[in-house]
């Protein structure tokens, strides 16, 4: 049986660093290729020696799949291609081949130009990365060779962001990457057609949540921010520079717009600006109220959100100001912080999670007291609001997509084992399937059956669709004779005589023959027509035919009656049938069998 | 009869090519063609090739063929099919033939067995296709025809097993029409089992081609009974591969549960049971988060009408069941209703508010609910805008119906206001106001709703106070807080200042006990200190004014509390804004003389003291009395005033004012005629027998008029001829008054009508004069229903002094804001004109998409018109109005003698006399304009 194999190098009962291998009818395909976010050693990527101890990878992998531009799923990119060495070629969607370089240009920055790392790639290296990558269209069925081709589906998450069916053959997987069941501000829902893989493989990680209506989400961060406004304070919003920044920003466009807001909204610049430009680009990646309305305006176009000068801080009068980063543990962000902290009617509201020790996680918890750096405090006085915009989907969510595509094996990733063990256990109890989580480094394989394809003749076809009931029921199957040709790859189902003729064979009759004993005391051409009349009355519909030549026909079946030479009562019946005739032959054989009944004349 | 047609049509064949031998010129020829079907034999003869025969065949079909001829050309067309060889031929002619059999007044009878012979003979599926297709128009040409229908039936049986989609399809569309339901189709091979059609089409569902199943699905829709075995197959289909399929199951499911709703079934895999409707109910619940988004429009749209259902599974469908990390997690509305009755203010300033709560057990934790879990929820935050729009269809259609389920879905219709496309934010502020009379908002559901009267969308705004109008509130607190809100938005948007009164209006008279603690709060008043008198042009204290005095209305206690301004301020509102402020009874002032004992008297008594009033004229015998026109001009004067207190019977009131004014001034009698006619609704057939009577009184007068004035017999035969007219067809159009009429003018007119008709025109008018002269007050019957067609233009309010100075030559934009009451299919009749003082006027006719509908019987015009005119020397006023048009058939028939009876009484008729058949309906409104020459 074939087998498809799955090792997860990262995101293997975890969350960050995603990088899958799969195997599947011979060739091998990595999916995603990323970076921890928790880690700054060796393990910040993925374990590439698994594939390979030394040399290259490029001869054994056949293709790499990046599903969208966030960190943990494209972070080790240039690591592998150019450090490691790869020279296949790379996938991804058009908007992610524009966005990641501008996201690992700035990671690179991050860890070589402020924390002095060496040993790192360079942007050289990146830029030769790019090169390698090819661009993927949604719906787009690419070949990458004469086997494996693939195909992009749209997943929601962020801009670009895909789900690949990787096929080969009659074997398939879909890889979801990360994706959104629910529609936000500015992308659709993650959809699939009912493609049947043999293997899905999910991310996980809201595996026991079900969510709330977003709605209400959004109403209560709208509220917050026309409340503090309106009060005259100043919001600040700390987001990371791509993906939610965009929703919230779309979310506050629309909302000044509505409501004729005055107050200014300031985004701090810096890769966003970049970022944006391309949102604007790639409005067929959005949802539909984007995609309808740009052509009066883009809706990225931002009316009311303007860029961010330190100096704005100082300004008085209400405002809004997003800063990067999220946390609040460095940079623009936390800069504002400080000046606004002290006052009561400003507010400052997360959109996400917080790490432990940053400061954002702080103030979330409830400190009011901040140590600084050099000994001194900060009083917190300003608002904290804590608001939940996440874009990943939820336990129902991934039973959804599981419903449209319909998977024979389930694989899950990308999420906390505990909770991958109830999603496991709900789908395997809803949808009788496998489900599988294997642990970094560990392999699993899933067998398929896959169904062989078979060349049939139309003749064939035909003469049966001739012989059989009134229309193919597709439930039910139905047997068929026919000689099956094996040559050269290829499978072909022709009838007998086409096979013969084609493979040069002569035809060669079979046939059985068989005697029955019976008691009849008549003489021999008596108990002939005897056997004669009886047949005729149980075969009905059936040609039935008494020769001159003292035989009988049954179809193609021949029976003759000698008398035994010990006994003359004893006759000695001989039958006689083709191969093709075994059923009918062998039903009279055993009725034969059984004697004649008396009463026949 | 067929040989006899066909003899009948080759003689016209051969008459037809006679002519052609006589050079005719070919225009003529077709001109003096017989029949069509002999010019499409010779075409179909001449044809050497298929494309040509195509073709000819194609330029016939675009001609009407009459229904004598129908059977001639339906024997040529089998003709030439029997001997056709092209496929694309014998198509065309078998839907020639469905088209045929078509026509009005030819019975398709006489080709059915050609056609059922030609369908057994047929090989090219495409063309049986299309044979069944024809065989099913003929099907249903003849409903009256068993065995007609029968041998159809039998036909489209025979040709299921085709191996083409196209041929089954049509097959089963044959069934699904015509296939009866009582008698069960015997096979013509006798034995076989006795199948009936809903078998047979059920087991299509099985097919293998989606379009079939979607055929065979659509099929047994139509087929709307013994369905209840197809049951279990349709609800398997609901998981098909194919859109189509999905959607038509959906729709089959919907038919069941509608035809049995009351049936138990099986929940498979326990052994509990359930009602048919909720176990539908719950499947297509299902389909809300299909993958395809028109299967999800379906769905929603399904679930609306699914009256039904049970509130357990109602309910459901607003049930997400939120968890987080296992453990069950309560929603933000849940929460957000907790805070309210556990007496705090929402705080959501902790960051683990929502903390989840209970441990959830594994197993009872269904991800994919069976049933309908939180089908609305995922509908109303769907990706596509039309699928939420079809959620909160349903969600308005079940609350009604519910008003536990009304309670319920309200946060989520308020959730709504808040989506990113208008159209779906307007939709649910209608539906909450809907259903807004089961209901009571909490504040802080208030406080959300209100949040929306910031939105710079004016239909928003306007929608939300309409809402406002009807909904209850709890507390005094909510009411202060709406009120704040509304004067927010008053202060942002000035415009909305109607808007925004009418609304506290309706705030204020539902909610009194509510507003009476409050009311020293707002009119600021103190037990000590005097406060300084507010503004009263501040429409904001207009605004809380309104709200005051409207609840004061029903609660006698409040009047104690107000000050002495406020009592001068309710006269002066209590006149200028009669409309917002009710009378009062208030103590101790000689203001309130004639309020008080209007608001004694209840309607009754005003309809009474119309009553007596009608009575009163209609003792008058003869307009000319002595004092007579006194009388009723003291009567119109007293029903005025009437309809301004009561504005109960203001229609009625104003009705029976004009009316007899109308016989007191028969000079205007035509305007006004019309007017009466057209400006009012709900007007019965007596009535408008009155009116019209009045303006044949009208013509009369004015042949007698003609006559006096004008030398020449000639105009005066005519007009006698046009009168005499008039009087026939108003017999003709109100014969069932007639008997109301007795002894008026017209009464006595038909009886002198032999003479009348013969008489000379001089003798006819000198025996109108006396008859009118005679002809007593026709009583008028007061109407159930009178609705007076009104307009208020509320911008431009002309006000302003500045002027609207603009380049002349070029155009200006003038912004037109107008309410009409009333007024039946205000698209095509309103206009608006505009009047510049050298006389001149335009009329503009808005467009229809200016029009809203903000409620029933109301209209709202929005819409710009241009104003351009050459130069002038100083600034100077343009009056705008709207018009109602009308269209009377004898509009026409009046212009003529309108000129002459306008030259006669010169005067009378205003200069600015309104446009040809139009009625002005609004109070002009003037406008300051300057064009100003344009600089070189």
């Amino acid at each position: 049986m074939p087998e498809i194999k799955v090792t997860p190098l990262g995101a293997g009962q975890d969350v960050g660093r995603s990088c899958i291998l799969v195997s599947i009818g011979g060739k091998n395909i990595m999916l995603d290729c990323g970076m921890h976010m928790g880690y700054n050693d060796d393990r910040r990527f993925p374990d590439f020696s698994y594939i390979t101890q030394n040399g290259r990878l490029t001869e054994f992998l056949d293709c790499v799949i990046i599903s969208h531009f966030h960190l943990d799923h494209c972070g080790a990119l240039p690591f592998m291609s150019e450090m490691v060495g790869y020279d296949g070629p790379i996938y991804m969607t058009h908007p992610t081949k524009a966005i990641c370089p501008i996201l690992l240009e700035d990671f690179r920055k991050i860890t070589v130009d402020k924390k002095g790392e060496t040993n790192f790639f360079t942007s050289q290296m990146i830029k030769d990365c790019m090169k390698k990558v090819v661009p993927l269209n949604l719906h787009q069925t690419v070949q990458v060779d004469d086997e494996l081709e693939i195909k992009a589906y749209y997943a929601g998450h962020v801009l670009g962001a895909a789900m690949v069916h990787i096929k080969v053959g009659s074997e398939s997987v879909v890889y979801t990457g990360d994706y959104n069941m629910t529609p936000d501000r500015h992308l659709g829902a993650a959809w699939i057609d009912k493609c049947r893989p043999d293997l899905l493989i999910s991310e996980s990680t809201y595996a026991t949540t079900i969510r709330d209506s977003k709605r209400c989400r959004e109403r209560d961060f709208l509220k917050k921010v026309h409340e503090s406004i309106e009060r005259g304070g100043k919001v600040l919003i700390p987001v990371f520079a791509l993906g939610r920044a965009q929703e919230l920003c779309i979310l506050l466009e629309t909302f000044w717009e509505r409501m004729n807001l005055k107050a200014p909204i300031y985004f701090s610049t810096g890769l966003t600006e970049k970022a944006n430009h391309y949102y604007k680009l790639f409005i067929t990646w959005t949802n539909q109220k984007i995609r309808k309305t740009f052509v009066q305006r883009n809706m990225f176009e931002f009316k009311h959100i303007k860029a961010f000068d330190r100096s704005y801080a100082d300004n008085p009068g209400p405002m809004v100001v997003f800063a990067t980063p999220g946390m609040l543990h460095a940079g623009q962000s936390l800069q504002i912080f400080k000046k606004w902290a002290g006052n009561e009617k400003n507010m400052v509201i997360m959109p996400g999670y917080c790490v432990q020790g940053t400061i954002g996680h702080k103030i979330l918890n409830g400190q009011r007291k901040l140590e600084m750096e050099g000994r001194s405090t900060l009083d917190v006085k300003l608002q904290v609001e804590y608001m939940s915009f996440s874009a990943h989907a939820d336990a129902k969510g991934i039973m959804q997509l599981i419903r449209m595509a319909e998977p024979r094996n389930m694989l899950l990733v990308h999420g906390e084992a505990v909770k991958m063990e109830f999603l496991k256990g709900k789908i395997e109890q809803e949808f009788s399937i496998d489900c599988h989580m294997p642990a970094n480094g560990e392999t699993v394989a899933v067998t398929t059956n896959p169904s062989v394809p078979v060349d049939i003749s139309l003749n064939l076809l035909k003469r049966e669709m001739a012989l059989g009931g009134p229309l193919p029921d597709p439930k039910k199957p139905r047997t068929m004779h026919g000689t099956l040709i094996m040559k050269e790859n290829s499978l072909k189902l022709v009838s007998s005589e086409q096979a013969l003729k084609e493979l040069g064979l002569n035809e060669h009759q079979l046939r059985f023959t068989c005697r029955v004993q019976l008691q009849d005391p008549h003489s021999d051409s008596d108990t002939l027509h005897r056997i004669y009349t009886h047949l005729k009355s149980v075969l009905k519909g059936y040609t039935i035919q008494h020769l001159p030549d003292g035989t009988v026909m049954v179809e193609s079946i021949v029976i003759k009656v000698s008398s035994c030479a010990e006994d003359a009562n004893t006759k000695v019946l001989l039958l006689s049938w083709s191969y093709q005739d075994e059923d009918l032959g062998s039903f009279l054989s055993t009725l034969l069998k059984k004697g004649l009944p008396s009463g026949l004349c | 009869m067929a040989a006899h047609l066909k003899k009948r049509v080759y003689e016209e064949f051969s008459r037809v090519v006679q002519i052609t031998h006589e050079e005719a010129p070919a225009k003529k020829l077709r001109l003096s063609k017989p029949s069509k079907s002999a010019a499409l034999h010779i075409d179909l003869c001449k044809a050497t090739n298929s494309t040509d025969a195509l073709q000819y065949l194609l330029h016939f079909a675009r001609k009407p063929v009459e229904v004598e001829s129908v059977e001639g050309v339906v024997r040529i067309l089998l003709e030439h099919y029997y001997k056709e060889t092209d496929n694309s031929v014998r198509l065309k002619i078998a839907s020639l033939l469905g088209l045929l059999s078509k026509t009005q007044g030819f019975s398709p009878d006489c080709i059915v067995d050609d056609a059922i012979n030609t369908l057994n003979n047929e090989k090219s599926h495409q063309v049986l296709a299309q044979l069944l297709d024809t065989l099913l128009v003929i099907g249903t040409q003849l409903p009256e025809s068993p065995t007609v229908r029968l041998r159809l039936i039998q036909m489209a049986c025979k040709h299921l097993s085709d191996t083409y989609f196209g041929v089954r399809n049509k097959c089963l569309k044959l069934l699904g029409c015509l296939g009866t339901v009582d008698a069960p189709l015997t096979k013509d091979n006798e034995g076989a089992d006795v199948r009936d059609v809903q078998t047979i089409i059920s087991d299509y569902f099985g097919d293998q081609d989606p379009r079939v199943r979607t055929a065979a699905l659509k099929a047994m829709v139509g087929h709307r009974h013994h369905l209840m075995y197809v049951c279990l197959q349709a609800c398997r289909l609901l998981t098909d591969d194919y859109e189509q399929v999905r959607s038509a199951a959906v729709q089959m499911v919907w038919v069941l549960s509608q035809l049995y709703p009351e049936s138990i079934v099986p929940i498979p895999s326990s052994n509990e049971e359930i009602r048919l409707v909720d176990d539908a109910f719950g499947k297509i619940s299902h389909m809300v988060s299909d993958g395809s988004w028109m299967v999800r429009v379906q769905a929603a749209k399904t679930l609306g009408s699914m009256l039904q259902v049970s509130p357990h599974f109602l309910e459901q469908t607003l049930d997400k069941k939120l968890m987080s990390d296992l453990r069950r997690k309560r929603t933000a509305h849940e929460r957000a209703k907790e805070l309210f009755t556990s007496g705090e203010f929402s705080s959501g300033r902790k960051w683990a508010d929502d903390a989840p709560k209970e441990k959830l057990d594994r197993n009872t934790v269904y991800l994919i609910a069976s049933g309908a879990c939180g089908a609305f929820v995922h509908g109303l935050e769907d990706e596509m805008f039309e699928v939420r729009i079809a959620a909160v269809d349903a969600l308005s259609k079940l609350a009604r119906s519910s008003p536990s389920f009304a309670e319920k879905c309200l946060d989520f219709l308020v959730d709504m206001f808040n989506d990113e496309i208008e159209e779906v934010r307007l939709q649910s502020i209608h539906v909450l106001r809907e259903i807004s009379t089961h209901i009571t908002l909490r504040e802080d559901q208030l406080d959300t709703v209100l949040a929306v009267l910031e939105d710079s969308s004016r239909d928003i705004r306007e929608a939300l106070h309409e809402l406002i109008c009807y909904t209850n509130v709890s507390t005094k607190e909510c009411v202060q807080l709406a009120l704040l809100e509304l004067l927010k938005n008053l202060n942002k948007y000035p415009t909305d200042r109607n808007s925004v009164w009418k609304c506290l209006k309706f705030l204020g008279s539902r909610h009194p006990t509510l507003v009476l603690p409050l009311v020293p709060e707002l009119l600021s008043t103190h037990p000590y200190f005097d406060t300084p008198e507010p503004d009263m042009d501040d429409p904001a204290y207009i605004a809380v004014l309104v709200l005051v005095f409207n609840a004061a209305k029903s609660c006698p206690t409040m009047p104690a509390l107000f000050s002495d301004h406020t009592f001068r301020h309710y006269a002066y509102l209590r006149d200028s804004l009669s409309h917002l402020v009710p009378p009062l009874r208030l103590p101790g002032n000689g203001l309130d003389l004639v309020d008080s004992r209007c608001s004694s008297g209840s309607v009754e008594s005003a309809q009474l003291f119309l009553q007596q009033s009608l009575n009163r004229v209609s003792t008058i015998q003869n307009l000319e009395a002595p004092g007579a026109q006194e009388l009723l001009n003291f009567t119109i004067r007293d029903l005025q005033r009437l309809g301004e207190l009561q504005m109960e019977l203001a229609g009625a009131a104003d009705f029976c004012a004009t009316y007899l004014r109308c016989q007191l001034l028969l000079m205007k009698i035509l305007e006004e005629t019309y007017k009466l006619e057209f400006l009012y609704g709900g007007l019965e057939s007596r009535q408008v027998a009155t009116i019209h009577h009045v303006r044949l009184q009208a013509k009369a007068l004015q042949l007698v008029l003609t006559a006096r004035t004008r030398q020449g017999l000639d105009p005066l035969i005519s007009s006698c001829e046009k009168f005499l007219q008039d009087i026939e067809s108003f017999q003709r159009l109100f014969l069932a008054e007639l008997p109301h009429l007795q002894d008026s003018f017209v009464d006595t007119l038909l009886e002198l009508m032999p003479r009348l008709s013969s008489c000379k025109p001089v003798e006819m008018v000198k025996i109108l004069q006396t008859t009118l002269r005679q002809s007593g007050l026709l009583q008028l019957r007061l109407p159930e229903q009178i609705h007076r067609a009104t307009a208020t233009i509320i911008e431009p309010t002309g006000e302003s002094d500045n002027p609207l100075r603009f380049t002349t030559g070029l155009v200006v934009a003038l912004d037109i804001d107008a309410t009409l009451e009333h007024v039946q299919d205000p698209q095509n009749t309103v206009k608006v004109q505009v009047l510049y003082p050298d006389g001149q006027s335009h009329v503009i006719h808005p467009k229809p998409g200016d029009f809203r509908k903000p409620a029933p019987d109301r209209h709202r015009l929005i819409t710009q018109v241009y104003l351009s005119h050459t130069a002038w020397t100083e600034p100077s006023q343009i009056e705008v109005r709207l018009l109602l048009a009308y269209s009377s058939s004898s509009t026409t028939s009046l212009s003529a003698p309108k000129l002459g009876w306008s030259d006669s009484v010169d005067g009378l008729q205003s200069p600015e006399a309104a446009v040809e058949g139009t009625i002005p309906f609004s109070k002009p409104v003037k406008v300051y304009i300057m064009p100003k020459p344009a600089r070189r």
